[in-house]
């Protein structure tokens, strides 16, 4: 069971569409946004508000590449793997972070829940090759050691904060 | 309307919806694993693929007839193509046939053997996911998936339940529960028609042959059965018997050669439940309500109802179903010793129901912390039986039922028809022995296609307003329409299984359109040639209320929901 | 804070109004505000002008005329390599890279002064020349801009700007004078034809669906553009996003719409808060929503934004997505002009296609075909990309050969390495070699050198690219991408991608080469939707073209490029190996060996190629082949 703080915020985001099948996706949208993943509990809770049956609202969630049922975290850094940044080795930049943060393509996040690796596939920032994406923010024309200066930067800004 | 060309021969077509209808129509048996006239049109297996005359390539199961169309079914390519199909399928298939229950029964095994797969080139699939066994009625194995989703589209589309559906994607996908969880944990009712269009072994009745064969073996044990209606009219055809023949003298034959001691008829428990139910109903009726009364012999309809129309539940008679009646009245009967020998007593209920596997557990049904029945053998079930025995079915000659519980009147029989506890009730309402009203009666709407029929009855100048559905995306319709006013009723029938329990999860599958209609005839031609048409004329049933259950109706013979 | 507008006068006195107002503007810095260019830094560069503009009472002797010099965010201009891009008008000179700290001087020196900051102007990379505006930049010389017209020069978060520069008034003009037939029929006559890949004349659709008997109708926009490797749309939507929606509006007036919905992809957090910035200003204008510009049409647009899942671009999958389902493409019939979203009738474009509308409708459908080819009228807009010199968004018409794209407004591979191929039309397309670079580059044409045109991605390839790797990487994409629907695609897809894998990892047999491509012959014609049908087109191009990679690696077990990492060979040049011993310390699998002062050397039988030796030894004297 959930914290009850996790149904006010669910029933916040809910009330803002229709409680209708087709907001299911935009709900969870911002459930992610909101906690960086969706925490299971809240989907059959979700799907009763909105007329669908738990089965229904997993089998569309689990879909998605996007909706992640596992926490992510602080920083969900994207490593761009579309035609242009792949063929401009975007490999290379993505195998110094897994290997700076100790993660691989089965584990995606650091057990301090800073970090979180993705790939993805096209940013729209192609002309920029490699590129990767923090969060919301687009980083150009990465290369290896970029990237182990961008953790070192994530970490102390995390420190900060 | 229109003609085509199918490998050469014309062929007309009307309102078929596509042209794989055309072609089977045609004569010509197109393989296909994600195709049922009854659900909606998905097209993963591809399998249906034909070409046109210009080489154009589509599946013919979701394209439209159009006139002049010319059509080929199987050019070189087209057979190169499905084999191919087939043998992707297997390879990512956890293929240990011999072992598999589906095994002889299974689509995919069928085609690959009918295609020609003599070998895959790609990969075996280990055993990954566990069995889930969580269900009294079904066990799901996610390892012999082929995703063709017939499960997902029958559980959702026909049952309104969907509690199995598609989750992540790509080689991942599966079908499983939401979270995958266990079935057991779901709003899943039991109702077994995903099993029923499931083309391989990856949803399967959960048997319960074993622990029943082993009591048929125990001297100290006597182990009674009771065959309910539709399974009579859906075992022959197994043995190379017509389709729709009421085996029902057969089936009491082998029961008996298999070693079980007492076999009874369910007709004599749906007499018992029309008896008490329409006395239920007249009682309401008098009162004005609540209404609708509904139904209760059919357990995925009392789970479906208990869990997404709760404020409902009490609408629902409170008459035990027709294996109950029997049960507990037998449970009686061999409370003396006389009866029982002193032995054990083991109740059966040979069901074309997997939802009466879950039903026998019911809190509610059990009598001092006990169930009425001890286990429920399907159709299916029993057909395995009969085969494991060697008993060559098509020999042996007929039995009659065991007495006290060996005899059910006419309305009884066609229980297993969409409509017939409906009919079979309001025909004890028909006043007299005149048969005139019992044929105005049948003729009144109650029966027919179509998953929903509404009609009135007459009774002593009163409109009864009746319904009666199956599936039970069917009745949640109904049940929101009675809910926000749109409908009324008086009575309503509700069998979760379209056409009621001859469609059950329990009985055999690969039942076409043809066999469908033949178990529904076979069932009301045998109530033409039963003499005792309604349940109030049953003697048998009749005389136990002096006897047995004088003043106990209300213990044993209704659930204590 | 806006009024509406409710007449076809009042939109012309806004925009009049508006067009004085910019012309006022003495000097105007458009700052680029592209995702490339913010991520490059430019919204720095943008606030540090902002602040610098601020104290504008400035009386500089040469430059007395500048009272207030506006800064603004634009779209994205196409030439994001470059960024941030800062251009002022009137001069229009353009600043390539400029950084917060050159802001200053460009201060100084261009608005004060009118004059150049020459260090900061494009250098042509061959001739090194500067390039003071943009049109003297090659890569923007042979270029058409119809779709990107203003994409670049006005403000994207500013309905205002928009209209100003013309927006809107294809709307006025459909809707006050012409029908919705009318409007069907120059998009028709125009000959516009799908620019999300499949090239389907955008009229006939319309008309389709004007034609259907239920009159509950939808709009779709296709922004979903999920091809890794193009950015097309997402500059479209980010730098101009009223364009399009006027587009959308006017489709919607001729089919008799209500409501319309624009699916974006999440990864593209910018365009939907730029479109939904617009959406709202378009509605507080009266552009959308209720009796529009006082016409009496009404329509209604939403924003669903898709959520990872590439399949979601193919229509029927885009719309079960907007309905809160499983991105499934399902089997056609229906189509979706007849039961498109919430089974209604549907118009359903992508982005592209509908910003070319509002021009077509202002200059007709003559003009639109004067330009292009016969039957591929228009420009087409490519996202060029991967080992050229130039990269970037161009917009070019129909029927210029690949060749001037690469080494015209390219200006040619990286490095001066040779070029190899051009892969088109992203993981559904194919790759065109040397000998077919003189083609014309149309729908028509292309299909027939086997690949497609696409949404526009182009991906240059020197030769340090590996065909095989490509096609590995496209049928990994592919398979990764499948919704799992139907059997070839989602198992073909599995089986073709471990073939692959298996060759670039050097255990390729002869009999994979058949087995790829009878795999291909089954998916192609067997799957349900596009994205099976065309799956395997990337293997099949290179094994048309490249058939002797492929064997050089299942055979010599060899990548000619260099780029399959485990048919590299590491090797110790004796010659400046020093027997520090640092790669054996570093090796994981103890295949290095060596005494003190004798040359290490690598056991090939035991090394699995990891790399690691290569980058510990601080002498260099590790090669790799
Ligand atoms: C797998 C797949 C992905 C697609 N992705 C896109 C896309 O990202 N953007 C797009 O506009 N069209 C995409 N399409 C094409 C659309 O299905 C559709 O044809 C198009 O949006 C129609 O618009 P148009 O006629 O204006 O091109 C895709 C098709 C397939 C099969
Ligand atoms: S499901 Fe069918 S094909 Fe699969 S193992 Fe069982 S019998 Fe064989
Ligand atoms: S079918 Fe073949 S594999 Fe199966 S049991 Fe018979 S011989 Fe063995
Ligand atoms: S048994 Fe009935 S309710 Fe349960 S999963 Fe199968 S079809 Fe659905
Ligand atoms: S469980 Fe059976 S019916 Fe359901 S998708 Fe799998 S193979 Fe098909
Ligand atoms: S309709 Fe009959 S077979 Fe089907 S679930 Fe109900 S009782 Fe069982
Ligand atoms: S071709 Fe691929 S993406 Fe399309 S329906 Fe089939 S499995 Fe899904
Ligand atoms: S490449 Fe890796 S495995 Fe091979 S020798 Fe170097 S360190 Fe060892
Ligand atoms: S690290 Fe370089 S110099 Fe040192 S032993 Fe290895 S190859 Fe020789
Ligand atoms: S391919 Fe990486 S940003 Fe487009
Ligand atoms: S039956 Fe047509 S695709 Fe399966
Ligand atoms: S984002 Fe600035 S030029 Fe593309």
């Amino acid at each position: 069971m959930l914290e009850q703080s996790f149904y006010t915020k669910a029933d916040e985001i809910m009330n803002k569409y229709p409680a209708q099948e087709r907001s299911l996706i935009p709900i969870i949208h911002e459930v992610q946004e909101t906690y960086n993943y969706v925490p299971l509990e809240l989907l059959p809770y979700i799907a009763k508000h909105i007329g669908i049956t738990e089965t229904k609202a997993y089998s569309v969630a689990s879909f998605y590449e996007r909706f992640s049922f596992e926490p992510k975290g602080k920083y969900i850094i994207r490593v761009c793997d579309g035609t242009a940044c792949h063929v401009r080795q975007s490999l290379p930049v993505l195998e110094r972070l897994r290997s700076e943060l100790g993660l691989s393509d089965k584990k995606h996040t650091t057990d301090d829940m800073l970090f979180t690796v993705e790939t993805v596939s096209c940013l729209g920032a192609c002309s920029l090759a490699p590129a990767l994406m923090v969060n919301d923010h687009v980083h150009p024309a990465m290369t290896p050691d970029k990237a182990t200066s961008l953790i070192k930067d994530l970490r102390e800004e995390a420190a900060k904060s | 309307m229109g003609k085509m060309i199918i490998d050469g021969m014309p062929v007309e077509f009307t309102d078929e919806q596509n042209i794989l209808s055309v072609i089977r129509k045609a004569g010509i048996d197109l393989p296909t694993l994600c195709y049922h006239s009854e659900l909606s049109i998905y097209g993963a297996c591809r399998l249906c693929n034909v070409e046109d005359d210009r080489g154009r390539m589509f599946a013919s199961c979701s394209e439209r007839p159009r006139d002049g169309m010319k059509i080929k079914t199987s050019t070189p390519r087209l057979v190169r193509y499905r084999r191919m199909l087939i043998e992707l399928m297997l390879a990512s298939h956890h293929r240990d046939c011999t072992t598999c229950v589906k095994s002889g029964d299974c689509e995919l095994q069928k085609l690959a053997h009918r295609l020609g797969v003599s070998s895959v080139r790609w990969g075996y699939k280990e055993r990954t996911h566990e069995k889930d066994r969580s269900s009294p009625s079904i066990v799901r194995d996610p390892d012999k998936c082929i995703l063709c989703g017939d499960c997902v589209r029958v559980c959702e589309g026909i049952q309104g339940v969907n509690a199995i559906d598609f989750a992540h994607r790509g080689t991942d996908a599966m079908v499983i529960p939401a979270f995958n969880k266990e079935i057991a944990k779901t709003d899943c009712v039991n109702c077994g028609q995903c099993r029923v269009v499931c083309p391989t072994g990856a949803i399967t009745i959960n048997t319960n042959i074993r622990p029943v064969w082993e009591a048929l073996a125990d001297p100290n044990v006597k182990v009674f059965a009771q065959v309910a209606p539709a399974v009579r009219v859906a075992v022959g055809q197994a043995f190379g018997g017509a389709k729709g023949e009421n085996v029902m003298g057969k089936i009491v034959a082998a029961l008996h050669r298999l070693g079980f001691d007492d076999v009874y008829d369910t007709t004599f428990g749906a007499d018992m439940t029309i008896l008490e139910e329409s006395k239920e109903f007249l009682e309401i009726f008098e009162k004005g309500g609540p209404f609708p009364l509904f139904t209760s012999c059919c357990p995925a309809w009392v789970s479906f109802c208990e869990k997404r129309w709760p404020e409902f539940r009490n609408n629902i008679s409170t008459s035990y179903s027709p294996l109950q009646m029997l049960a507990s009245v037998a449970r009686e009967y061999y409370a003396d010793p006389k009866n029982s020998e002193g032995k054990k007593i083991l109740s059966v209920g040979i069901m074309p129901c997997t939802a009466k596997k879950a039903e026998i557990l019911r809190e509610d049904l059990k009598r001092d912390g006990k169930q009425n029945v001890d286990y429920i053998l399907t159709t299916e079930e029993l057909i395995t039986m009969i085969k494991r025995a060697g008993i060559r079915f098509d020999l042996i000659e007929g039995e009659a039922a065991d007495m006290p519980f060996g005899i059910g009147s006419g309305g009884a029989v066609i229980f297993g028809n969409s409509g017939g506890v409906m009919e079979a009730a309001l025909r004890t309402l028909c006043e007299g022995p005149e048969r005139s009203a019992i044929e105005e009666l049948r003729n009144s709407g109650v029966r027919g296609p179509g998953p929903l029929r509404e009609f009135t009855f007459n009774y002593k100048g009163h409109e009864i307003k009746a319904a009666v559905v199956s599936g039970l995306a069917e009745a949640d319709a109904l049940l929101r329409r009675v809910k926000n006013g749109e409908s009324f009723y008086h009575f309503v029938e509700v069998m979760a299984c379209r056409r009621g329990c001859i469609m059950g999860g329990g009985q055999p599958a690969h039942a076409g359109y043809r066999t469908k209609e033949a178990r529904k005839h076979g069932l009301y031609e045998s109530d033409v040639n039963t003499q005792i048409k309604k349940s109030n004329e049953n003697p048998t049933a009749l005389a136990l209320y002096d006897t047995l259950i004088r003043g106990r109706e209300h213990e044993l013979l209704h659930s204590h929901r | 804070m806006s009024e509406k507008i409710t007449s076809i006068d009042e939109l012309n006195t806004l925009r009049e109004k508006y067009h004085e107002a910019v012309k006022k503007e003495d000097v105007r810095i458009l700052v680029c505000a592209g995702t490339g260019c913010q991520a490059s830094g430019s919204l720095k560069v943008w606030e540090k002008m902002s602040e610098l503009a601020k104290d504008t009472n400035i009386t500089v002797e040469f430059a007395t005329h500048v009272k207030h010099p506006h800064v603004h965010k634009s779209g994205c201009l196409g030439f994001c390599e470059q960024g941030p891009l800062v251009r002022i008008e009137p001069l229009g000179v353009l600043y390539t890279k400029v950084h917060p700290e050159d802001c200053e001087e460009i201060f100084d020196v261009t608005v004060k002064r009118g004059e150049i900051v020459n260090r900061l102007l494009y250098k042509n990379k061959i001739t090194g020349e500067e390039c003071y505006n943009q049109d003297e930049i090659p890569f923007y010389k042979g270029q058409t801009r119809v779709v990107l017209k203003t994409c670049g020069t006005i403000d994207p978060e500013s309905i205002d700007e928009a209209i100003s520069a013309g927006e809107y008034q294809a709307l006025a003009k459909a809707l006050f004078t012409m029908t919705p037939d009318e409007v069907i029929k120059t998009v028709l006559d125009s000959k516009l034809r799908g620019r999300g890949g499949g090239g389907f004349i955008a009229g006939k659709k319309w008309q389709q669906v004007a034609g259907q008997p239920e009159k509950i109708r939808y709009v779709v926009c296709n922004g979903d553009e999920g091809d890794p490797g193009a950015f097309m749309d997402c500059s479209i939507m980010e730098g101009d996003p009223h364009r399009m929606i006027e587009g959308m509006i006017i489709a919607a007036y001729a089919v008799g719409a209500q409501e319309g919905y624009i699916y974006v992809r999440a990864e593209y957090p910018l365009a939907v808060k730029r479109l939904t910035l617009a959406i709202q200003q378009a509605t507080e204008r009266g552009l959308l929503g209720d009796n529009i510009l006082g016409s009496g049409f009404s329509f209604k647009l939403n924003i669903n934004r898709g959520a990872g899942a590439f399949v979601c671009g193919e229509g029927s999958a885009l719309t079960a997505s907007i309905e809160g389902k499983r991105g499934m493409p399902r089997v056609k019939p229906p189509r979706t002009v007849e039961q498109g979203l919430f089974a209604k009738p549907t118009v359903l474009n992508n982005v592209e296609t509908y910003a070319n509308v509002p021009q077509i409708i202002l200059d007709g459908a003559e003009w639109y075909r004067s330009i292009g080819t016969e039957n591929s009228p228009g420009t087409k807009t490519f996202a060029l990309t991967g080992a050229v010199r130039n990269t970037g968004l161009v917009e070019v018409p129909f029927g210029i050969t690949p060749r001037k794209i690469i080494f015209d407004i390219g200006g040619g591979i990286r490095d001066d390495r040779k070029f190899k191929a051009v892969q088109i039309g992203g993981p559904s397309g194919g790759c065109l070699t040397e000998a077919q670079l003189d083609e014309p580059l149309d729908f028509d044409s292309v299909k027939k050198l086997g690949v497609i045109v696409g949404s526009g991605g182009l991906v240059v390839m020197d030769e340090n690219t590996c065909m095989v790797e490509v096609a590995r990487f496209f049928m990994e994409f592919t398979h990764r991408e499948s919704c799992g629907k139907c059997v070839p695609c989602r198992e073909g897809t599995l089986r073709m991608l471990e073939i692959l894998e298996r060759i670039v990892a050097g255990n390729g047999r002869m009999e994979d080469i058949d087995e790829l491509r009878s795999l291909a012959d089954l998916i192609i014609n067997t799957a349900l939707c596009g994205l099976g049908k065309s799956a395997p087109l990337p293997v099949v191009s290179t094994l048309n073209s490249f058939m002797d990679e492929y064997i050089e690696h299942i055979q010599n077990k060899k990548c000619p490029a260099h780029v399959c990492q485990k048919l590299k060979q590491y090797t110790i040049d004796p010659e400046k190996c020093r027997s520090c011993s640092k790669c054996a310390r570093g090796c994981p699998v103890q295949a290095i060996d060596g005494k003190p002062k004798v040359p290490y050397v690598i056991d090939q039988a035991k090394c699995i190629k990891c790399g690691a030796c290569m980058s510990a030894c601080p002498f260099k004297a590790i090669n790799v082949a």
